[in-house]
């Protein structure tokens, strides 16, 4: 049997409505995690996400100056300077398919509907944590793969094409110049 | 705050179309294993904290209805404007996500209607100024009236028939809407816990 030592985990939690965000620091602490930081907005959520480096950012959809969906697409770029491939769960009371669908293209890790349950949230952290999915980049999309399951029984269209290609080493400069030293 | 290790390396495989990037897990180290004796309950000791805060959770439904409200009024004086409509969207939709886990499911639920009609109707200067208000009062009634175990039934009724009453209006209105159309009448599919 596995459990997570949460006093190990480092988590930024994002929500504009203080009653969600005592309830999400009581349930993360009751798991045992002792650092829980705060935001009530994306913006502040991304400034603090480049301060604290957190392990998992937990966030609502619905914010005010930019929302959930938002911050989740400004902390998956690839070339930043900080983290893109921290676990995002989002946290919303939104929960059609059309939202969900959203969030996962923007580079959510997991949904979780509202309302929250201590069980609900324990299973999403404990997914994040163990069974961590390999990222995809493509032109358009940067994130978790979206493709949580391998079914051999798909019959819609192939959209990843072409194997591995085989990409050529090109020596470095300070390699050339070595060996023409 | 704690000192954190360097993330490790990544391993990126390089197709036609897209790349893989796998890392090796940079969170295993907070994986423990224990006995399978281990009475350590970390959900159950959650939940009890959770029951702990409930003493708190009548104020916070009071304070959620109060700017429901208080955004509806300005509705009533101003009329809607992108402001006025996404403040009373935003009341609604926290009273939504919060109220069941305050232990008030039929606020919720009316609330989710609410949501419903803001979302999807086509212009909401012609929705029926008593469905919205209606909604506003039920949720108020709800929350007011929770302690009394005798009302609710009539909580439940009162919201099972806003909803009816929200999703026949925004079935007429669009009719010629197809993509709100399909969402009005989806079932949610958020995976189940």
């Amino acid at each position: 049997m596995y459990r997570i030592d949460f006093n190990k985990l480092r988590f930024l939690v994002c929500d504009d409505n203080p009653h969600m965000r005592r309830i999400l620091r009581t349930l993360l602490h009751s798991f045992g995690a002792r650092e829980v930081y705060e935001s009530e907005d994306g913006a502040t959520a991304l400034e603090m996400y480049s301060h604290y480096v957190p392990d998992i950012v937990i966030t609502d959809w619905s914010m005010p100056i930019f929302d959930g969906l938002e911050l989740a697409q400004m902390i998956r770029q690839p070339d930043a300077k900080g983290n893109p491939y921290a676990p995002i769960i989002m946290l919303t009371g939104h929960s059609e398919k059309r939202r969900v669908t959203l969030a996962r293209d923007a580079g959510v890790t997991e949904f979780l509907a509202k309302p929250i349950s201590a069980k609900g949230l324990y299973q999403r952290v404990l997914n994040v944590v163990a069974n961590p999915r390999p990222f995809i980049k493509t032109k358009n999309y940067f994130g978790p793969d979206r493709r949580r399951n391998n079914s051999t029984t798909y019959i819609g269209e192939e959209r990843r094409t072409g194997g591995e290609v085989e990409v050529m080493q090109q020596p470095s400069l300070l390699d050339k110049a070595r060996v023409a030293g | 705050m704690a000192k954190r290790e360097k993330p490790p390396a990544l391993k990126v495989k390089t197709f036609a179309s897209h790349h893989v990037i796998t890392q090796p897990n940079p969170l295993r180290r907070v994986i423990r294993q224990v006995d399978e004796k281990d009475v350590d309950d970390p959900v159950a000791r959650a939940e009890k904290a959770l029951a702990g805060l409930s003493g708190e959770f009548a104020k916070w439904m009071s304070v959620e209805c109060d700017r429901l409200a208080a955004a509806h009024a300005v509705i009533l004086k101003k009329g809607f404007t992108t402001a006025t409509r996404d403040e009373l969207f935003h009341a609604a939709h926290d009273i939504k996500g919060d109220a069941a886990t305050f232990g008030y499911p039929t606020a919720a639920a009316a609330a989710e209607s609410l949501c419903r009609i803001i979302e999807h109707a086509p212009d909401l200067a012609k929705v029926p100024g008593n469905l919205i208000a209606h909604h506003i009062n039920a949720i108020q009634a709800i929350v007011r009236e929770h302690p009394r175990s005798d009302k609710i039934d009539t909580a439940n009724e009162l919201s099972r028939r806003l909803r009816g009453v929200a999703d026949e209006f925004l079935t007429i209105v669009n009719r010629d809407r197809p993509e709100h159309l399909e969402a009005i009448l989806a079932p949610s599919i958020v995976p189940a816990e």
